[in-house]
């Protein structure tokens, strides 16, 4: 269970009590990095092209925001589901099944606004049963349930032809259109991708400090007391499945404006790993990990046909790479790539100033 | 069975009912009025032999994986590769050799040498880590697979059926009896008999090791308390890799079997993992006779669900899975 070990925020004794709460409850405003990384998020579609900005950085933060659910529960919950990718696969569907596609049959022509919360609302609920079903066993039975549930999915898609239209799936899905706006154009979607990003982002830290958020921790770490203090982990759980289903609703929406399209392949077995691939190597213990992770992976997916090439090498082994890269990481870094850069700025900070230069 | 009957009346009286339904409708000839409700009777029971050799492979399948579960507490996740694996190097050997019985020795040898690899330079060294080993293996069938795909490529193989086996046999049971008076017996095809009582005689075999002999004591013992067991001296890490061994290369001889009776191509793997993980979770983990239970369960489920659901098949197994999480969270057969 050591990937699952918490980080507790050790506030900083100096700072007065209201001051030490807020920068507790927002940790990210005192840090300058974060400032920068904002702000470079904030005016990239000046700095990037259109293929970095939809291919690269939209898709991360897409990504990011499904392994981040997947970190809510993996982090906070001590849960790691599995069907992340399935629930924002099903949201996907069904924005394509409510709203306009190209399959006019099946798609009910459903104005975009209307569509896309009966999706949300759909997938959540998805989410939530599928999490009531998983927290009727416990660790390492969590991930087996979820993983027959996606995998149950993914074959379901591929048979069911009245509604998921077979393997060929839902093709040329409508994106929204309003105010004179294409959503769908390359900055504006970069905008409302980052939107709901950071809002997602923001929403798990702040649930995380919040007492359902620190109850959730308190089941994580010994369910049977907090049973004892009148706590019902059972209810706690669920709720946690399905605040984190909605989170990857929204991811699962957004990757179908994106990609204008959704077939069972998007929501297949390899691609519910990969999202656990993504939030493992970013780092579960903190919500930033999950976007540095999708990046990682985004990069590596985009660039890896090419490296490879140009160093003689057969370019199609990118999952090998990936998956070589996660085995490394697992072996390695309790904590993805965070824990790998925590314990080396520590080194580095032990080095220069043995017994001081620590923070919080 | 007695103290089963005894302590669930209702549940007992359901499964007697089935069975005899089951039965009946498997040794009568079939009144018109149900052949036009369900169709023929050949296809009922072509669908349950089916059924019940695909429960038969997918026993295979499982039973090392609840084995190693049942004593390592590792949910071995690259248990799909392993089962590929296996049937690769079965198809290698048997169009080498040309001999259908080598290959299944082969693969048994080679997947069990790579489990006793796996053990003991990958879990041994994170023992006690459950979910860092669930990880690992996730991480391993990643590998594994681009690996095989790029040995192999995304071909399907068929491994080939021996011609002392190729052909249907009769069995005893009617079909129909035509208007001349002259009964019709079933036709099925041997091949797939003779695997599924092979497997069903690797699981009597496997349970008979599991209760009558010394080393199934002692892998009996460490399913339920591991460290007492190694604190009463017994080598618990000879045993580890001994059972691992022997589940990696069930699900070796399990891919040559796969691979004969349907095929083998990137992606089986993620079929047959799923499979086993649902018959596990359905008929109980670490449990022998629950994995049989569950096999057969689900290959029914299966068989009988693409005959007569088509488009819903899958659900038909998933709902199996859901009903008993709901009423039995354990596992059917699991003790605890």
């Amino acid at each position: 269970m050591s990937l699952l070990q918490s980080t507790q925020f050790r506030p900083d004794p100096s700072a007065n009590a209201t001051r030490r709460a807020w920068i507790g409850a927002w940790p990210e405003f005192q840090n300058p990095a974060a400032w920068l990384v904002a702000l470079i998020l904030v005016i990239m579609p000046l700095i990037a092209n259109g293929f970095f900005l939809i291919e690269i950085f939209a898709t991360t933060l897409i990504l990011g925001i499904i392994a981040l659910s997947l970190m809510f529960l993996a982090g906070y919950g001590g849960m790691v589901s599995l069907m992340q990718l399935t629930i924002a696969g099903f949201a996907g569907y069904m924005v394509a099944v409510f709203g306009m596609s190209g399959n006019a049959n099946i798609s009910l022509g459903w104005p975009w606004w209307l569509a896309t919360p009966m999706a949300l609302a759909l997938a959540t609920l998805f989410g939530t049963l599928g999490g009531a079903l998983a927290v009727r066993t416990e660790g390492i039975y969590t991930i087996m349930i979820t993983l027959a549930i996606g995998a149950a999915f993914y074959y379901f898609t591929n048979q069911n032809w009245t509604i998921f239209n077979g393997h060929t799936g839902i093709n040329t899905v409508a994106t929204p259109h309003f105010w004179g706006v294409d959503w769908r154009s390359d900055i504006a979607f970069y905008y409302v991708t980052l939107g709901v990003a950071a809002i997602c982002y923001f929403a798990v830290q702040y649930v995380s400090r919040a007492p359902f958020g620190l109850a959730l921790q308190g089941v994580r770490d010994n369910s049977r007391r907090m049973a004892a203090l009148g706590f019902n982990p059972n209810a706690h759980r669920i709720a946690a499945y399905a605040f984190a289903a909605f989170i990857a609703a929204l991811g699962g929406v957004l990757q179908v404006w994106n990609y204008r399209q959704i077939s069972p392949g998007s929501v297949s077995v390899g691609a519910c790993i990969d999202v656990l691939i993504i939030a493992v190597v970013g780092g579960i213990t903190r919500p930033i990990g999950p976007f540095i992770g999708a990046l990682i992976f985004v990069l590596l997916r985009t660039f890896a046909l090419d490296v490879l090439i140009k160093f003689g090498l057969d370019g199609n082994r990118f999952r090998l790479l990936i998956g070589l890269g996660f085995l490394a990481i697992v072996f390695w870094s309790s904590d993805g790539v965070i824990g790998l850069w925590e314990r080396w700025r520590r080194n580095a900070s032990a080095t220069q100033s043995p017994g001081g230069g620590r923070h919080g | 069975m007695a103290r089963f009957i005894e302590r669930h009346p209702a549940w007992a009286l359901i499964v007697i009912i089935a069975v005899a339904v089951l039965l009946w409708l498997v040794f009568a000839i079939w009144p018109p009025g149900l052949e036009a409700a369900i169709g023929r009777k050949r296809v009922f029971l072509n669908a349950v032999l089916n059924g019940i050799t695909l429960g038969g492979l997918y026993f295979l399948v499982a039973s090392g994986f609840t084995l190693i579960f049942g004593l390592m507490r590792n949910v071995n996740l690259a248990h799909g590769s392993l089962y590929l694996f296996g049937g690769y190097i079965g198809y290698a050997v048997s169009t080498w050799t040309g001999s259908w019985i080598l290959s299944f020795i082969v693969a048994f040898i080679a997947v069990a040498l790579v489990g006793v690899i796996l053990q003991l330079a990958v879990f041994r060294r994170m023992e006690g880590q459950d979910l860092r080993q669930t990880m690992v293996t996730i991480g391993l069938s990643i590998v594994f697979a681009d690996l095989m795909l790029w040995v192999f490529g995304g071909d399907f193989y068929q491994v080939q059926t021996p011609a002392w086996l190729i052909g249907p046999v009769q069995l005893p049971l009617l079909t129909a009896i035509k208007s001349s008076g002259e009964p019709v017996y079933l036709q099925y095809p041997l091949v797939r008999l003779v695997i599924f009582l092979a497997s069903v005689v690797i699981g009597i075999a496997m349970w008979l090791a599991l209760n009558r002999t010394r080393i199934g004591m002692i892998v009996r013992a460490g399913v339920d308390d591991r460290d007492i067991l190694a604190a009463t001296g017994v080598r618990i890490q000879f045993v580890f890799v001994l059972v691992f061994a022997l589940g990696a290369g069930l699900a070796g001889i399990a891919g040559v079997v796969g691979g004969t009776f349907q095929s083998l191509s990137p992606g089986e793997d993620t079929r047959f993992l799923l499979a086993s993980l649902v018959v596990v979770i359905v008929g109980g983990m670490g449990s022998i006779p629950g994995a049989a239970l569950g096999a057969v369960i689900i290959g029914l489920a299966e068989q009988l669900g693409s005959v007569y659901i088509p488009t819903y098949a899958i659900v038909v197994t998933f709902l199996i899975m859901v009903l008993v999480l709901a009423v039995r969270p354990q596992g059917l057969l699991a003790r605890r």
